[in-house]
């Protein structure tokens, strides 16, 4: 992380008919990230996904992949970068193992090795045991794993997933996640994920992108963004304490850079300029008092999100 | 190269392994062996009397009462088959979700097009040919006189344009299903436009011709000529007419119903140089609107957003 920019957007703008879809957006993803495109259906998540693989033209701007621009050269990017599509579909007819060899073929790799990719993919995801089946008779999860089987076969070294656990129960979604949090890691594959459903894809995005009405709103981190939304920049400290006393409550206050305490029995919440975890417990030590726990606040996506959101 | 390859060869593994395939296949041969039976039955009873010219192009137009030629039975199945291969070749994939999935592969977009209209025709080509010469088979052996060179090339003339008639009517559905979403509507709307030039179009053209030239009693040659002209010249901007034309100059060199077109003095029966210079008009519109369906086709194609749906 933090390598080179392998995706990068300038002034990215679509305008479908009269509906602006992308406005401006400008940003840039490093090679190895699992970055997520956040955003309530609409926000134009599918647009940039579609424009960055050079699939739909932009109106205005540009976005570079590789390097390659995506409307000079869409198919070099084409090349190296897989995409999952929405809705992704296969031929019912056609068993997996002939839906994946068409793909291979499709991408020029040769009939010699594409038996051991399929069977290398298949086993990825999971399938091998069903790679002869017709894929009428799968079932939905089944199918999304077969999507990224399909990504996979083309050896990419970026991947694109348009909502990849999009109507799948929480397992299904689950697994799907820990493939792709597999590949990031393993295969060093970068992924860009687009998604509504937050507390998923917070578990495996390095970086996320706030996307409302076309527009850009933040991106970071989960936790940059949470600091920066829910705190005005503070950092949330809980700690529980046995035995609390006025006088420790005063010494905290005088803490450098504690900006409010809020005491509730035996727990207390912080909100501090910075992390003051090491000041915290070394004062409630010096105080004679047993620290029980105490944690640094994590911020839920959701949490983050909704703010963005509610404003509104 | 190696994507319109690769999709080529998916293509025509798809059709022909297809269950509209077998069907069409079927239907296709039981019309040829049925009309091709009658028309030995009818040849024999001829031959009792008189050696005949042209005695092999009679196994494709010879007809009875009930059963119609094959000539005939193709005028109708010819644009079936080309609407079947032709009407879900698009949406079928925009709605199975494979069609962003294809695109997004490093193929250009045109080689999807281009390989599935070639597939299309590559079909049709296989389909017609081999009933074409399954006739001539079952026809040398049972007449016992093989085809003059001159047969042969009429025969050959004939295939071609059955391939270009039904390329244009697979043109016209692949057009529509790429600009309408559903099957069902794409399906039907080709259809419609089938039944409205077969049914309503020769209504029409007799319709205008009679507004324009009235026949009546004491018309002049003059309006008699202009009333042929009016019939001529509509009937050439409708595929149907056009192709039963074509057809009847081509295989059917004895007829005798061009003696309105100015200028031509027939011989009985016609050169194969003279017949080819009748239909040329005809086959040249009938390739110019194949061409036209498919270069319409093609560019909607490539401007299409994948997400107008």
């Amino acid at each position: 992380m933090g390598a080179e920019p392998i995706v990068v957007t300038e002034e990215l703008t679509k305008i479908y008919g009269n509906k602006v879809a992308v406005e401006n957006l400008s940003m840039s993803i490093s090679e190895g990230e699992i970055f997520g495109f956040l955003g309530p259906n609409g926000a134009g998540k599918s647009t940039v996904i579609l424009m960055l693989l050079g699939l739909t033209e932009p109106t205005s701007g540009r976005a570079l992949v590789f390097g390659y621009d995506s409307t000079r050269e869409p198919l070099r990017i084409k090349r190296i970068a897989g995409y999952f599509p929405e809705k992704v579909g296969f031929y019912n007819d056609m068993t997996a193992r002939e839906n994946l060899g068409y793909t291979a073929r499709l991408n020029n790799i040769s009939e010699a090795e594409i038996p051991e990719k399929i069977d290398n993919v298949l086993e990825i995801v999971g399938l091998s045991d069903v790679g002869n089946q017709v894929v009428k008779q799968y079932s939905r999860g089944m199918k999304q794993r077969l999507g990224i089987a399909d990504v996979l076969v083309k050896d990419p070294k970026l991947v694109v997933l348009d909502e990849p656990t999009a109507g799948l129960d929480p397992e299904g979604a689950s697994q799907i996640l820990d493939t792709i949090a597999d590949m990031n890691k393993n295969r060093n594959i970068t992924v860009i994920i687009s998604s509504h459903q937050l507390n998923l894809v917070q578990r495996i995005c390095h970086r996320v992108a706030i996307l409302s009405d076309g527009k850009k709103v933040a991106d970071g981190t989960i936790e940059e963004l949470g600091r920066k939304m829910l705190g005005g920049g503070r950092y949330r400290i809980e700690a529980e304490v046995v035995s609390m006393n006025e006088e420790l409550v005063e010494k905290f206050k005088n803490l450098k850079g504690v900006v409010s305490i809020d005491v509730k029995d035996n727990a207390l919440h912080f909100i501090c300029e910075e992390d003051l975890r090491p000041q915290i417990a070394k004062t409630v030590v010096d105080s004679n008092c047993l620290l029980i726990q105490m944690k640094i606040q994590d911020y839920a996506l959701e949490e983050i999100y909704l703010n963005y959101f509610h404003g509104e | 190269m190696n994507g319109l390859l690769t999709v080529f060869k998916k293509e025509l593994a798809d059709h022909f392994s297809s269950k509209r395939f077998v069907v069409l296949l079927a239907l296709v041969y039981i019309a040829g062996l049925a009309s091709v039976y009658v028309a030995l039955q009818n040849i024999s009873a001829d031959l009792a009397g008189k050696i005949s010219d042209f005695i092999f192009l009679r196994l494709f137009i010879s007809s009875s009462g009930s059963m119609p030629s094959f000539m005939d039975f193709l005028g109708i199945f010819i644009p079936i088959i080309g609407i079947a291969f032709g009407f879900d070749a698009i949406n079928s994939e925009r709605s199975g979700g494979t069609l962003s999935k294809v695109l997004s592969q490093p193929i250009y977009r045109d080689n999807v097009i281009n390989a599935k209209f070639l597939a299309g025709i590559s079909t049709i080509t296989v389909l017609l040919g081999s009933i074409v010469f399954i006739i001539g088979g079952v026809g040398l052996r049972s007449i016992g006189v093989p085809p003059t060179p001159e047969e042969i090339i009429r025969i050959f003339l004939f295939i071609v344009i059955c391939i270009f008639y039904g390329a244009f009517w697979m043109g016209l559905a692949i057009l529509f299903s790429i600009i309408f979403e559903r099957m069902a509507t794409s399906v039907l709307v080709a259809v419609a436009i089938w039944l409205f030039f077969t049914l309503f179009m020769p209504v029409i053209i007799n319709a205008v011709a009679n507004w324009l030239a009235p026949l009546s009693e004491g018309a002049s040659i003059a309006v008699q000529i202009k009333h042929q002209t009016i019939l001529s010249i509509m009937s050439r901007f409708s595929p149907p007419q056009l192709f039963n034309s074509i057809t009847l100059i081509v295989l059917f060199p004895q007829i005798n119903f061009f003696r309105q077109v100015q200028g031509i003095i027939p011989e009985n029966p016609l050169s194969i140089g003279q017949s080819i210079y009748l239909v040329w008009p005809h086959i040249t519109i009938l390739i110019a609107m194949t061409i036209i369906c498919f270069a319409i086709s093609y560019v909607i194609f490539m401007r299409q957003e994948i997400r107008s749906i």
